[in-house]
Order: C-alpha cells, then sequence, then structure tokens
C-alpha cells in the first residue's frame, strides 16, 4: 500500500479491470476496486469521483510521483502488486470479489 | 454557475467534475442522480481538455433537476453523427496509451444524460446541452 491514510474498507463492493477511463466510469460503483496499468494523476481523478475503496496498480508498474502526491491529498488509497492484471482479477474472484 | 476548462491536455482534467459533485452533493441530490451528473461532466470535460483551446462547464441546478452545458472554442466536428458512434475517436495516440479517447465519451453521457443535444461549428467550436433527473430506483440505470 502506497497511500491510504483510511486503508481499505471492510467491505469491497466489486472490482473492475480496464486500463480505459471511460470503461472505468462506465462500470465501476462506489467501493470497487480497479485494477489498472495506468500510473498517471488522472487515475486518482477518477477513484475520487467515483469514490472507489482504492486502484490497485499492476503489473509492477510504479505510480508517478504526482499521482502519489495527488492521491496523498485526496485520501484516495493506491496499492501496487507485482502480478498481472490478470492475475490479480482471478485471485480477486476466487476470493468473493464479484 | 460556471467553471473554466482548459484545453491542451489532460492532466488538468477533472476539476470541473469534482466541483460539480461538491455543488450536488451540497445540494442534498440523490447519490445515483449526483454520479451520472459527475460521469458525463467529467466525460464533456476530458473531451474539452483533450480537443479543445478552452472551454466552460456550466451547471444549473433546479430542484431535482441537472442542467449541464459544456462549451468550448476549438476546432468543431464536422461530422457529428461520426463523432457520436461508439469507438469513433480522433484523440492522440499518446492520449490513447494513458487510456483517454477510447471513443466511449458521449457513449457515456448519452447513457447517464436524461436528455442529450450537440451542436458544433467548424472552426469555431462545441457546445453539449446535457440534462438529468432522478430515475426510479427499480429501474436498471445504466452505467
Amino acid at each position: 500500500m502506497l497511500t491510504g491514510p483510511q486503508g481499505l474498507p471492510r467491505t469491497i463492493t466489486g472490482a473492475c479491470a480496464s486500463d480505459l477511463l471511460s470503461y472505468v466510469m462506465a462500470r465501476a460503483k462506489p467501493g470497487y476496486l480497479w485494477l489498472t496499468i495506468q500510473v498517471h494523476p488522472n487515475v486518482v481523478g477518477v477513484a475520487e469521483l467515483l469514490e472507489l475503496a482504492a486502484v490497485v496498480i499492476t503489473d509492477g508498474q510504479n505510480p508517478e510521483p504526482a499521482t502519489l502526491e495527488k492521491a496523498r491529498e485526496h485520501g484516495v488509497t493506491i496499492l501496487t502488486t507485482p502480478d498481472p492484471t490478470y492475475a490479480v482479477a482471478g485471485k480477486l474472484y476466487g476470493l468473493g470479489v464479484r | 454557475m460556471s467553471y473554466p476548462v482548459l484545453g491542451g491536455g489532460f492532466f488538468l482534467a477533472g476539476r470541473a467534475a469534482a466541483e460539480t459533485k461538491r455543488r450536488l452533493r451540497e445540494a442534498g441530490l440523490a447519490a445515483e442522480l449526483v454520479r451520472r451528473v459527475v460521469v458525463a461532466t467529467y466525460e464533456a470535460e476530458m473531451n474539452i481538455c483533450i480537443h479543445a483551446v478552452s472551454g466552460r462547464i456550466h451547471l444549473r441546478v433546479e430542484n431535482d433537476r441537472v442542467k449541464v452545458v459544456a462549451t468550448d472554442r476549438g476546432a468543431g466536428i464536422a461530422d457529428i453523427a461520426q463523432a457520436l458512434r461508439p469507438g469513433f475517436s480522433t484523440a492522440s495516440e499518446k492520449a490513447r496509451q494513458l487510456g483517454f479517447g477510447a471513443g466511449m465519451g458521449f457513449a457515456n453521457m448519452q447513457r447517464c444524460a436524461d436528455s442529450f443535444r450537440i451542436t458544433s461549428e467548424v472552426g469555431c467550436g462545441t457546445t453539449v446541452t446535457m440534462e438529468f433527473w432522478p430515475r426510479p430506483q427499480t429501474e436498471e440505470t445504466g452505467p
């Protein structure tokens, strides 16, 4: 976990895996996890507008410094993982996040 | 009220949508309605950032109805029917790599809004007018 003053909520309402911002705007709902390889600051803007539980940056990608700064400023949680999006999605699905 | 939107770069995008969200929350509107307005406003704002020189987002709230007018100075759209077709985009390769310009913006706006109008003049600019009102809770509300 790179940022996240509030940590993760106890309940994750769902998840969305996409690198297209408009797709996420259309599909993700409050409390969702968002799996993406995008690392720029607009990711934080989208997560905040949609009230997502956290952004999971996959595949060993590192968020840009400006992204982390904006996330801290706006209280958005960012997680990173070396696993690719497909693997993370599979694990989450197996854990019951539908 | 209205908010200025600068063109020429997507990194500034999202401020007008965030401000819109704050205002609608303050006005005590239903979460479902706020969400649709915010998604559509974000897409309109993003279009201005990517394609126009500059623009404004005008927001009006009357009871539980919301009107958003996004207007810009820019190249305009020669073929509106083509621009509205899902998947069509004139965004740069760079914009696409960053996850913008997927040709989903107008589709998102149309799905979220209860009324959608677009006018454009080539060489002058584009205006998108959207109206929103509460939808019955039982109805599948789209996005």
